[in-house]
């Protein structure tokens, strides 16, 4: 699938900017997302940071964790958990998904990607 | 056997659900039709349309369940006749379907009183989906509304207008009060406060003579001479049972509506059954879904050749009005003379409670909850299973108050055919064997296996209770494990991390768990860690599995800022302190509070000014209050001796020594300490997790009391110590505490659990029944030598300090979402949603 789409790669921070099993906010023009090191699993994972249940900026500083597998956040405010993967909530079936992104990391740089239907690059900086 | 399910309505669709369940689809074809254009939906919850549910968040049903289970399912198509003799029904769209057994689930309408004018533009009704959204166009327009109906229905129509932002709203009730069905006139009073409180106008004792208007309508004309102006109107009034087509075929009903059954909900005509609003039992329209449902499983039963009748059904209900608990049961208006009635009213907070008690005191015969309903469950049972009420029968609404003892009966002295989840009809039995025999050992798997808790989920309570008994009875140990990633309690976990000396999440989890860990259980552990080792909380990794207040030493509040609470040990601060404060929330924005615990929070403080803020606080002398922690908070003081005239011994200074030796330590819930000079009580130091009150010899230790939710007084552990000997029981009550308590437990709920409660543990700490205790003393002893501020360390480490930014590409930048709002000359975070 993603072959197909147009991925911009967003120079996002170093790999030790985050901290390990942890988040940060990487700001993109006026989007927030949330980047996750879940170094545990070796894994890198990238949502929206707003939480979309209070829209409330936070997913960042959320706790990552797993459930029967699946790697998730929980919200700092009232604890809604998001697959990092797909980004659905796993505890309230009626909350809405997250957007989610792909990172990679080369040179110990970390990237994350747009493409069209994940966010938008107005000012076409990236290209 | 080929049924016809005539209506799909709640009771219709819960009907194929049992029907189903209970039979294979091989023996049992089923065919429904429904009126409305939709899936059978939750209509008791229908005001949630207006508060952002959605029609298919209240269906019943998935979209595909009537297929996946062999429904013919007709909707939008209602039958039009029934031709007995030939066993065939005929519907609006021109389908025929014979049948061998008939179904009428056809529910009821509301109930229009014959007043002249209710066929205006803009009078409702409420009943469906489609009258909602009828509603929801007209209210754009609308300023005044009025509900015709102050019963259950009146007031959830009530509701819907609030939800509809028709703030000005009038109830107007014929009878002199409110839900006269279900309450009496002192609850009513009780509620219309409430009521009114949130903004609605209630009339009693109103009968509207006149719509006015010209083609809409423009006021409400009553009897008594009075009118309001009204643009917008609901008549929910009561209901009308559907039975013209049963009156059509010739099956007799009851002169005021309603289609007459038998206890096997039979129509006079056999093969036909009636169920829900629409069936007349005894001369009784059953008005609630819990008895549609009953009448349900009754058919679902009957057809399966299972032996079940209907006898009746209790109409004790309860219900959320409004965000009000309302709540009557078992016979809620006995005459005074054949019982005697207990009523506790407190105006102050609205509550009411009325239980009424047999001659001899000795049977609950009814009673009526309003402003706090969580006993009903506990009641309901009490009356329905004429269970003996305790020798003070007040306390079943009060509580126990002194003595030690606890109020009321518990879930283990029901019988075992006792109703436990009324909405799904589940027995105490039911749940119990599930438990022991179908191996159900959570909350989830009961819910599956049982349906019970599914409904309103006002039973789960009693439903953990009972399989937390059940699994003792069997033998079992039962564990409250952190979650799927350790198979170990937490005292466990304490013991085991100590044993091995585990300093970080990673090295715990390592050695004793599985998996990556989750929210349940990395703050527990790395709470632990604090407790044994006192390491500053932030390093090896143990950061980002704090909860995520402590990840940033900081409480975080709506919008994302944080807010920051200086300690201010006993509450006792100079001048020139408060001044530091004064000017530090000056210069950073920060809006100020006194708090309940005699200390002063700053809001609204953006992630990267924290360590900024901080370093100013610590050069004037101030450390961290632990406010974001799981830890000690504040030990409040009252003046004490140096001034009052009342105070045998100093407060302050003991208030002071004791925050500060206990100052940061981690704990499984927040702690909570008080000292007051007196018996006049002015620290309130009986609501706190441990309270010291003065007397003429020394010191009064009282411990595990609680304020919030639950208030608990605390249970006096000690009398008349010197101050060390008091310090010395309390090191060993928190540590003995610290080992022990499952997460998130308060020392209250930690003690109520305890077998043997207060007395086994003031022989653990004043007698040393388990020898623990030099061992308790040397680990708090080791805790408070090694104590350091950790806002200090945080903002002399780079490595953390760099932690504190919103944006890691953008350090300098703030969130630019944050937005403020003024208020009484200072700051307020723009509200959610």
């Amino acid at each position: 699938m993603t072959e197909e789409k147009i991925i911009t790669w967003l120079p996002a921070c170093n790999t030790h900017d985050v901290p390990v099993n942890g988040g940060v906010c990487v700001k993109y023009h006026d989007q927030q997302i949330a980047l996750f090191h879940f170094s545990r699993r070796g894994e890198w994972y990238a949502t929206q940071n707003e939480c979309p249940h209070r829209k409330q900026m936070a997913l960042s500083r959320g706790m990552i964790g797993s459930q029967e597998g699946e790697p998730k956040v929980a919200c700092p405010f009232h604890k809604k958990t998001f697959s990092l993967v797909d980004g659905h909530c796993i505890n309230d079936e009626d909350e809405c998904s997250l957007t989610t992104y792909p990172v990679k990391v080369e040179n110990d740089m970390v990237y994350i990607g747009f493409t069209e239907e994940n966010g938008r690059d107005t000012e076409g900086i990236l290209a | 056997m080929k049924v016809v399910v005539i209506g799909n309505g709640m009771v219709g669709y819960k009907f194929c659900e049992k029907l189903i369940a209970k039979s294979s689809a091989e023996k049992v074809e089923i065919v429904v039709f429904g009126e409305e254009i939709r899936r059978a939906y939750d209509r008791v919850h229908l005001s949630e349309f207006f508060s952002g549910k959605s029609a298919e968040d209240l269906s019943m049903s998935s979209t595909t369940w009537y297929e996946e289970n062999g429904v013919k399912l007709h909707l939008g198509d209602p039958v039009q006749s029934i031709d007995r003799p030939t066993k065939t029904v005929h519907s609006y769209k021109g389908i025929t379907e014979n049948y061998d057994v008939l179904v009428l689930a056809t529910g009821s309408a509301a109930f229009v009183p014959p007043i002249p004018g209710v066929d205006k533009e803009g009078v409702f009704i409420y009943r469906t989906i489609e009258d909602l959204e009828m509603m929801q166009a007209y209210a754009k327009k609308a300023k005044k509304g009025a509900v015709i109906g102050g019963g259950l229905l009146g007031l959830e129509a009530a509701k819907a207008m609030l939800d509809l932002g028709i703030a000005d709203t009038t109830v107007i009730e014929f009878a002199h009060r409110l839900m006269p069905r279900q309450i009496d006139d002192a609850g009513s009073g009780i509620l219309i406060n409430k009521l009114e409180k949130l903004g609605l106008k209630i009339c009693t004792n109103k009968n509207t003579s006149e719509i006015l208007g010209e083609n809409a309508i423009t006021g409400m004309q009553f009897t008594d001479d009075t009118k309001i102006d009204v643009d917008m109107l609901v008549i929910s009034a009561g209901i009308k049972p559907r039975d013209e087509l049963a009156k059509l075929c010739g099956l007799e009903v009851g002169h005021r509506g309603g289609i007459v059954v038998n206890e096997k909900l039979q129509t006079t005509d056999h093969s036909i059954y009636a169920i829900g609003e629409c069936a007349l039992y005894n001369g009784m329209i059953y008005g609630l879904v819990a008895p549609g449902y009953e009448m349900a499983e009754v058919v679902a039963s009957h057809l399966v050749e299972e032996n079940k009748s209907f006898t009746g059904f209790d109409m004790s209900t309860k219900l959320k009005l409004i965000g009000i608990d309302v709540a009557s049961f078992g016979d809620p208006f006995v005459a005074s003379h054949e019982c005697r009635t207990v009523v506790f009213e407190d105006t102050m907070k609205g509550i009411y409670k009325r239980i009424n008690i047999t001659d001899d005191g000795k049977y609950l015969l009814g009673g009526i909850l309003i402003g706090d309903a969580e006993a009903y469950n506990m009641l309901l049972q009490t009356a329905k299973n004429k269970i003996v009420l305790p020798p003070n029968p007040e306390d079943v609404i009060l509580g126990s108050r002194g003595g030690e003892s606890e109020g009321g009966a518990g879930v283990l002295s029901l019988p075992d055919e006792a109703i436990v989840c009324s909405c799904e009809s589940v027995t105490k039995a039911g749940i119990c064997t599930a438990v022991a025999e179908q191996g159900c050992e959570t909350i989830d798997a009961i819910k599956k296996c049982t349906k019970a808790g599914t409904g309103c989920g006002g039973c789960v309570p009693m439903v953990k209770d009972l399989m937390v008994h059940t699994m003792k009875a069997q033998g079992k140990y039962v564990r409250n494990v952190l979650c799927e990633h350790f198979n170990y309690s937490r005292q466990e976990l304490f013991d085991l991390i100590k044993m091995h000396q585990l300093k970080s999440f990673d090295a715990v989890l390592d050695k004793l768990g599985k998996g990556d860990g989750c929210e349940l259980c990395k703050p527990p552990v790395v709470s632990i860690i604090a407790s044994l080792f006192n390491e500053m909380i932030l390093v090896k990794g143990n950061d980002t599995a704090q909860d995520s207040n402590d990840r940033f030493l900081a409480n975080i509040q709506k919008g994302g800022t944080y807010s920051v609470v200086p300690r201010i040990p006993g509450g006792e601060i100079t001048p020139d302190k408060l001044i530091v404060i004064g000017s530090v929330a000056k210069k950073y924005n920060l809006y100020t509070k006194i708090t309940g615990g005699q200390r002063i929070d700053l809001f609204g403080a953006h992630l990267s000014d924290l360590p900024a803020i901080w370093e100013e606080l610590i050069d004037a002398g101030f450390e961290s209050g632990h406010a974001y922690g799981k830890s000690l908070r504040t030990v409040k003081s009252c003046v004490g001796s140096t001034w009052c005239r009342f105070g045998l011994h100093d407060s302050v200074s003991f208030a002071i020594r004791i925050e500060e030796r206990y100052r940061g330590l981690r704990s499984p819930h927040k702690l909570k300490g008080g000292v007051s000079g007196c018996i006049r009580e002015c620290a309130e130091a009986q609501s706190k997790d441990f309270g010291i009150i003065a007397t003429e010899k020394g010191w009064n230790l009282y411990v595990c009391g609680n304020g919030g939710s639950k208030p608990q007084h605390a249970l006096l552990l000690a009398t008349d110590l010197d101050s060390d000997t008091c310090i010395k029981y309390i090191d060993r009550f928190l540590m003995f505490y610290i080992r022990t308590a499952d997460p998130l437990t308060r020392t209250a709920t930690w003690l109520n659990k305890m077998d043997g409660g207060i007395d086994y543990l003031r022989n653990v700490i004043v007698n040393d029944s388990l020898g623990i205790n030099e061992q308790l003393e040397a680990d708090m002893d080791s805790f408070v030598e090694s104590y350091k501020c950790e806002w200090k360390e945080a903002v002399e480490n780079p490595n953390i300090r760099k932690r504190f930014s919103h944006f890691v590409n953008a350090p300098e930048e703030k969130d630019p979402t944050v937005v403020f709002e003024g208020m009484r000359d200072q700051k307020k975070v723009k509200d959610w949603k």
